[in-house]
């Protein structure tokens, strides 16, 4: 007789791979999914700290953008002696000619002046709160509004009336606006008449007791020096008028000023706000861990109950690394279905977050990617000795002995 | 469709049948075969086994427990080596094989039936049948024909999408038989293939067995009950692993 070929062990195919690799996770549902759990709560905690510090990070970003990134702030800097060089008093008109200027409002602290909810408390619980004068247009050019009441005007400027910016509203127990509602600022009553809204750009005016120049000239002995000019200057044309500012405003000593732009700073503040919370990412990384854990651990309890039928699989022809495969591939399967569900958790819950807070919804690449790449590692890592010892086994044993 | 006139195939194999073409042909050749244990003392289970096993053979391999039927097959069913001696399998030398090789060979040309049937629960009998041609190579679409073909020829054809624990255990053996000659092997290796049934179903089984030699599958069955081995057409009896019997319908052969 002629001498016959050889046999050659089949191939499995791909689709025949996926289809051997779900038979183990079909017939013992509840177990596999308690054992992807583990996965799929790493995976979802370690997406939920991505997405949501780039989320938030992208909500500043908007709201920065949203207030613009035009504004410009210029500041009275110290003399050589070190004491304030005050800005001139003809600062804040100078800066609005300047051309690419739009609009330019200024604030004066006035210095030694307190503001207290009544005369009856204490000179020393002065609440961090500064007294300043302020120009008639400045919530709408530091990019605020009013929460409540109305801002000065050219007649308020000139009484005893004040506004409150937001924190100093909260901070004399304020929430509202009422006629009669008094404050006691510089030995005397100021009338409140509006409270001002958080002032993103400018947080120094949210701990401000605003009030109008000519009152505080009249009332408070203010000497008409501007402390901070806020000007906004059209949007191509923010470089060049930064640096001009400094010469513009106090011409005799330029060096004297501070220049700055406030959604510079901000920004740079939110990237590093966005930076990973170590510590979260740290509980995704040991979830991961003990996922990983429990999918090895179904794993070689399969393989030890799945006895007979490696060893049919053996007898009907498959290779050592036939078994070795599928088990492999049944681990990984395993770890990619709980990581496949920790990306949709996370992913919901930043879409929830994020909704609730008003951001955008961001789910970096690198945290569903990297989740689902981790999941699939860990898969394989947590397979590969149930795997070993699955193809190791004897099909003769595994076949006869019960 | 009934099933005691099986319908029509859907398809035919096309492959010819084991010794069809010419004379029959060795499917099974056993030079001198033994196989010891190592153990204090060294357990010799099957000692110096020879015989021959040609296409078209219905073989009773019989003997009490203990006898070495058991290591045998194994052997046969190169689940194992022998520890000297020769095994062949359709011409192919056991030993010269990897065990790649060997796999290989099972896939193709050996059929396991095993007392305890071995099926998958969760499956119907269609893809019991359809998942064990996995190993030999083919698509899965032409494996359901296939087992679909084969289910019909036990007799099960109505119930291809029955589950294992659906079927009566008469049932579950024929969806085992069907698995083990869907691929069309050179030869069938039956393990107490009556062991966990009773009388009538054990009756009707061997005789489906009979059937398919009939057609042309090469069968070997292993048995203790020698009422079951007398049934066969050829005995091979078996005593403290040799051979002590080997009967054949035209007589006796020492």
């Amino acid at each position: 007789m002629t001498a016959p070929a050889r046999p050659v062990p089949a191939r499995l195919r791909p689709a025949d791979l996926a289809r051997l690799a779900a038979v183990g996770l079909r017939t013992r549902k509840l177990r596999a999914a308690l054992s992807a759990l583990g996965i799929a709560l790493g995976v979802a905690a370690i997406v939920a700290v991505l997405g949501l510090s780039a989320s938030s990070q992208a909500g500043l970003l908007a709201e920065i953008a949203r207030l613009g990134t035009n504004l410009l702030t210029v500041q009275n800097g110290q003399d050589f002696t070190g004491g304030t060089a005050e800005l001139p008093v003809t600062a804040p008109a100078m800066i609005t000619r300047l051309p690419g200027v739009t609009t330019a409002q200024d604030t004066g602290t006035i210095s030694n002046t307190n503001a207290y909810r009544s005369p009856l408390i204490s000179a020393i619980q002065a609440n961090g709160l500064s007294v300043t004068a302020a120009s008639l247009g400045l919530p709408a050019t530091v990019g605020t509004s009013m929460a409540h009441g109305a801002y000065l005007n050219a007649a308020t400027a000139r009484e005893p009336v004040a506004v409150l910016g937001a924190a100093a509203a909260q901070r004399l127990g304020i929430d509202r606006i009422w006629p009669g509602e008094r404050i006691w600022v510089g030995g005397m009553w100021f009338y409140v008449t509006g409270i001002l809204k958080p002032a993103v750009l400018a947080p120094e005016i949210d701990s401000s007791v605003l009030i109008g120049y000519p009152a505080a000239q009249n009332y408070l002995h203010f000497d008409g020096h501007p402390s901070t000019i806020y000007l906004r200057a059209a949007n191509s044309q923010v470089r060049t008028v930064d640096s001009l500012l400094a010469a513009q405003a106090n011409p005799e000593n330029p060096e004297q000023v501070n220049v700055s732009q406030p959604s510079a700073a901000l920004t740079a503040q939110a990237a590093a706000e966005g930076a990973f919370n170590t510590l979260f990412l740290g509980l995704g990384a040991v979830a991961l861990l003990v996922g990983a854990v429990g999918v090895a651990n179904i794993m070689v309890i399969s393989a030890l109950e799945r006895r007979s039928e490696i060893g049919l699989r053996r007898a009907l022809g498959a290779t050592k690394d036939h078994i070795r495969t599928q088990f492999l591939a049944e681990a990984i399967l395993l770890a990619l279905a709980g990581g496949t569900a920790g990306v949709a958790i996370g992913a919901a819950a930043t879409a929830i977050y994020a909704h609730v807070k008003g951001w955008a919804t961001v789910i970096p690449p690198l945290a569903w990617a990297g989740g689902l790449a981790a999941a699939i590692i860990i898969g394989a890592l947590a397979g590969l000795l149930p795997a070993l010892r699955a193809a190791r086994m004897s099909p003769t044993e595994a076949l006869w002995t019960l | 469709m009934s099933t005691g006139a099986p319908a029509a195939p859907r398809t035919e194999d096309p492959r010819p049948r084991p010794g069809a073409g010419g004379g029959p042909s060795p499917v099974l050749e056993l030079e001198q075969v033994t196989k010891t244990y190592p153990s204090s003392p060294p357990v010799t289970a099957v000692a110096r086994v020879s015989f021959t096993v040609t296409a078209g053979e219905l073989v009773a391999i019989a003997g009490p427990s203990g006898s070495g039927k058991s290591t045998l097959l194994h052997m046969v069913g190169t689940l194992d080596r022998p520890s000297s001696g020769t095994v062949r399998v359709t011409g192919l030398d056991v030993a010269t094989l990897s065990d790649r090789e060997l796999a290989g060979l099972r896939a193709g040309r050996i059929g396991f039936v095993f007392q305890q049937f071995f099926l998958a629960e969760h499956a119907s009998a269609l893809d019991n049948v359809a998942d064990a041609l996995l190993y030999a190579g083919f698509r899965l679409a032409e494996r359901r024909e296939r087992a679909a073909w084969a289910l019909q020829r036990v007799g099960l054809g109505r119930k291809l999408a029955a589950r294992p624990t659906q079927l009566s255990g008469g049932e579950r053996q024929r969806v085992a038989i069907a698995r083990a000659v869907a691929g069309w092997p050179a030869v069938v290796l039956a393990d107490e293939p009556t062991g966990n049934l009773d009388s009538a179903a054990g009756a009707a089984l061997l005789d489906l067995l009979k059937e398919l030699n009939a057609d042309g599958a090469t069968i070997i069955v292993v048995t203790h009950d020698h009422a079951i081995a007398a049934r066969m057409h050829r005995q091979i009896q078996m005593l403290d692993g040799r051979i002590v019997a080997d009967t054949t319908p035209a007589g006796r052969r020492p």
